[in-house]
């Protein structure tokens, strides 16, 4: 039980990237093809749960003052060996993914979670909560690149589904979703969802309008 | 000069860092709540840029390019695939030498940036400068240019954003859309205007 909930429970009740605002810079940049960003996700994810299991490996080695420069320095070495990979396996990927390989170094989930779980418990379930976030972080990518690549351009993993206006089908693209901008609609809509069916994420308003009392009193 | 001029203002508006390329993203929502801090941070960010991204131009063009090392007698040696690990070593050494000379000569400063120079170490807008710097193959001048546009229009976009959600606290938004998921949609519409600027060419 307890290796399912921290596995799992990252996936939608404490999803990294709508509930606890950390990674979207990649979320939204790399989302416009599945293909691209399964790639991004595999690579998150490995990253991810590799450098929680390591950095908690050696937990009580560190001291405490020079921790951010110790964890980076694991988490920049494995992002270089991923990055190493790519550039040997799947070269095209590699070029459309150009800056943002490099920047799963910066990317907050992987110091976060090294940050905020890692750090305190034993290697095996460290590696199991960094595998649980990369999964999450993994279900809002291609949710959102599937929208976008199905709507935007009728296709999946580049096979086409909805055959285009201009090549004789039906389906006229939405352009829009194919624009950088839309991924912040989705995630934004995504957010929605998820909130309206876990009512207690919803954030506390700072203001709240009053009711409208006019009618009331003319009445 | 118009060369450096095209390059800071396509640096701002065209490719704004965070707006166009999305970077920085999780500091840009999470400390945009007040004008004031968004406004601190952005300072800070220019402040940091505009250090890092030439130095990290030398350190690649005397070190870590293909046979920069020429000038050590090792003409062979390619040590690229150490980029990463160097460019964010450099960053968190950066801040942290900022960190204490502003402590040492500037308090006034310090104390205004405080929490906020830490957090830019993890910032993705510099670490992702330092590397669209090296994709771009920019010369020290350009790079230096490119930082300081760079962060002056990621300041830009969060002072913008900081603005907008100081007003929008006020409207009546839906349950589930409340904080994150409003400010997701504003600032999807707040990239949509700015790829208006798209085409400008100076």
């Amino acid at each position: 039980m307890a290796i399912k909930d921290t596995l799992f429970r990252p996936v939608f009740r404490d999803n990294p990237i709508a509930l606890q605002i950390l990674g979207i810079c990649s979320a939204l940049a790399v989302t416009s093809s599945m293909k691209v960003s399964l790639v991004m996700a595999i690579a998150l994810t490995l990253v991810t749960a590799f450098s929680s299991f390591f950095i908690s490996a050696i937990r009580h080695y560190i001291p405490s003052s020079i921790r951010i420069i110790v964890q980076m320095t694991i988490i920049a070495s494995l992002v270089i060996v991923v990055d190493q990979v790519l550039k040997a396996v799947a070269y095209d990927i590699s070029k459309q993914l150009s800056v943002f390989v490099g920047l799963i170094i910066t990317n907050c989930i992987v110091m976060g979670r090294a940050e905020a779980y890692a750090m305190k418990n034993p290697p095996v379930p460290s590696f199991l909560d960094g595998f649980g976030n990369g999964l999450g972080y993994s279900f809002v990518l291609l949710a959102v690149a599937f929208v976008r690549e199905l709507f935007g351009s009728g296709k999946l993993f580049g096979v086409e589904i909805l055959p285009l206006v201009t090549e004789g089908g039906w389906y006229a693209p939405n352009g829009l979703l194919l624009l950088p901008p839309s991924a912040f609609f989705l995630i934004g809509l995504l957010i929605w969802v998820i909130r309206s069916w876990q009512k207690d994420q919803v954030e506390e308003p700072e203001f709240r309008i009053a009711k409208h009392t006019a009618m009331e009193e003319s009445a | 000069m118009e060369h450096y001029l095209s390059l800071f203002v396509r640096a701002v508006f065209i490719e704004n860092m965070a707006l166009s390329f999305f970077l920085g993203m999780c500091t840009f929502l999470a400390v945009s709540k007040k004008i004031q801090a968004a406004f601190g941070l952005g300072v800070a960010v220019v402040v940091v840029l505009t250090i890092t991204v030439p130095v990290n131009n030398l350190i690649y063009q005397y070190l870590l390019a293909d046979g920069a090392l020429a000038w050590a007698g090792l003409p062979d040696v390619d040590l690229s695939f150490l980029g990463l690990l160097s460019y964010i070593g450099v960053i968190a050494a950066l801040v942290q030498i900022l960190e204490m000379f502003l402590d040492r000569y500037v308090p006034a400063l310090y104390s205004a940036l405080g929490v906020f120079l830490p957090l830019i170490t993890v910032n993705c807008a510099i670490l992702g400068a330092s590397l669209l710097m090296v994709e771009r193959d920019y010369t020290f001048g350009e790079s230096a240019v490119f930082g300081a546009g760079a962060g002056v229009g990621w300041a830009l976009a969060i002072v913008a954003l900081a603005g907008i959600r100081e007003k929008l606290k006020y409207s009546d938004v839906p349950d589930g859309l409340q904080g994150l998921g409003i400010t997701f949609i504003t600032v999807g519409l707040m990239s949509l205007g700015f790829m208006s600027f798209g085409g400008i060419d100076i």
